[in-house]
């Protein structure tokens, strides 16, 4: 998005379903559960949806199929499959198609219920035929090979991974809709069933099912709806790879480029940030980003996580509602981010609810850190 | 062409007759892994066949962990070999929690999912 579009589309209802386990429900299912309680929250109804924004794991045409269930005929779509980080990159396409004229009520939607479906990863991706013979588990042996690296090179330790899924579920006990709310240490982390070294199963994210929903219309009409309106700043995409062997530096993400453009497109710094919400599929995730979006500089992202500096009451609020880790994580989070920062923004978090935020950063990731978008959400007060 | 064969299956022949070919850009000489029909550098689309050197160095690692009783840990690796490209692979030869990071090591090619497949042992020092 360039500085022109900053400002221009807003959200102005959120909405999830399914969180946890949703038994005896389809993923289309919890797709729609998520999209009436988005229009619910907004004060509108299917019907008024034009612009339709969803892709599934199921399936290759996931918006048509998501269409043709809820009932309605848009006259424009988006189905872009970057992985997890989709739903942050329609933020960036819904602007644009706002803006254009080309849809006025611009619906943003995911489900799935593989957690009560298969209990792991579903997904209609097929594995990389120059990867596959070497049976790599899709997709931890990747981020597993990529916090080895960060590990070789600048000498981040397991402890310091895993105060970055101790931080997520300190968040998530104060979150009344988080999936994972018991207590966790970093003793108990560590200790947990190697999965891919070096990541035990408490480094890596929930396998739950769940949905997510955000509904957008232009700025100019975003103050005639219940909740405040959460403006779209900025947001911008890079992408590097599909396949992990294809990566250039296992150390840098392309949220580097991604985050950048969005702050540019925004006119502000990560200085300038309150709530920082990251697709944190893994806990290496969380000090890659960390890094490539400017909080810290490379390589000191895990003394930047390090004993709670990421928890309540930390230097930085970062996955306010617990995260992927800890909140919840149906195959992928991306809708997620965004939904919390601009919960965050709107006061109405249900988890801790930080004072007065009027900045706010999503930032998803897709594939095998392939796909990166970041997005700076802000309220009424930074137009 | 009837017998034409792209670029995947020139270097699944060659790895079927015991061979590691790397493809080469003849216009601004860098290789690239995996084969395509375009280099992915100077997107130059020709593009001449090198037989591997076949040395390289880990250039990261992972344990995938499993049951016993389905087989056990293996190895998952990413190799730099010597020509510049990288390929996932994994080293045999030693437990695959004992392969590191910048390890030496030399490609042959051996089985992986009942198919031919390039895999690396620990270089002899």
């Amino acid at each position: 998005m360039t500085i022109e579009l900053r400002g221009k589309s807003a959200i102005v209802g959120t909405g999830h379903a399914g969180f946890g386990e949703a038994h005896g429900l389809t993923a289309y299912d919890v797709m729609a559960q998520s999209a009436l309680a988005a229009l619910g929250d907004a004060g509108l109804k299917l019907s008024d949806v034009d612009g339709l924004f969803c892709t599934m794991m199921e399936d290759s045409m996931p918006a048509l199929m998501a269409a043709e269930y809820l009932g309605i005929q848009p006259r424009f779509i988006d189905g872009t499959m970057s992985g997890g980080s989709s739903f942050v990159n329609y933020l960036t396409s819904a602007t644009m198609a706002l803006d254009a004229g080309l849809c006025d009520v611009a619906l943003i939607v995911y489900g799935s219920n593989q957690r009560t479906a298969s209990g792991r990863l579903v997904t209609a991706s097929r594995p990389p035929a120059y990867e596959a013979p070497y049976n790599p588990r899709y997709p931890i042996s990747a981020y597993a090979m990529a916090a080895a690296r960060h590990m070789h090179e600048y000498g981040t330790t397991r402890e310091q991974l895993a105060d970055v899924a101790v931080a997520a579920r300190a968040w998530a006990q104060r979150n009344p809709e988080a999936f994972e709310r018991g207590p966790l240490t970093r003793e108990d982390v560590l200790g947990a069933r190697m999965v891919g070294d070096p990541l035990t199963v408490r480094d890596c994210c929930l396998v739950t099912d769940g949905g997510g929903a955000i509904v957008m219309v232009r700025a100019d009409r975003a103050r005639d709806f219940p909740k405040a309106p959460v403006y779209v700043l900025g947001s911008a995409a890079e992408s590097s790879h599909r396949q992990i062997s294809q990566m250039k530096d296992f150390t840098v993400t392309a949220a580097r480029d991604s985050g950048a453009r969005a702050f540019a497109a925004a006119g502000v710094t990560p200085a300038d940030i309150q709530a920082v919400e990251l697709y944190d599929a893994f806990t290496i995730n969380t000090i890659l980003f960390l890094e490539d979006l400017g909080f810290c500089a490379k390589g000191e992202g895990g003394a930047f996580v390090e004993g709670g500096r990421i928890a309540p009451g930390g230097v930085l609020p970062v996955n306010t509602n617990g995260g992927g880790l800890s909140c919840v994580h149906p195959g992928m989070y991306g809708i997620f981010t965004v939904i919390e920062a601009a919960r965050q923004i709107r006061g109405d978090a249900p988890g801790i609810q930080l004072k007065d935020v009027d900045l706010a950063l999503a930032h998803g990731n897709g594939g095998v850190l392939s796909s990166q978008v970041t997005a700076i959400l802000g309220s009424q007060n930074t137009l | 062409m009837q017998d034409a064969i792209g670029p995947d299956q020139f270097f699944q022949r060659a790895l079927a007759e015991g061979e590691i070919l790397l493809p080469k850009c003849d216009d601004c000489g860098a290789y690239h892994f995996f084969p395509r029909v375009l280099c992915p550098h100077c997107h130059g689309s020709a593009i001449s066949w090198m037989k591997a050197r076949g040395k390289g160095r880990v250039h990261t690692t992972t344990v995938v962990r499993r049951k016993p009783e389905r087989g056990g840990d293996y190895n998952v690796c990413v190799v730099e070999l010597d020509e510049g490209v990288r390929m996932m692979s994994r080293v045999e030869g030693i437990a695959p929690g004992e392969v590191a990071i910048d390890m030496p090591v030399t490609a042959f090619v051996g089985e992986a999912e009942g198919a031919p497949a390039v895999l690396f042992k620990p270089s002899e020092r």
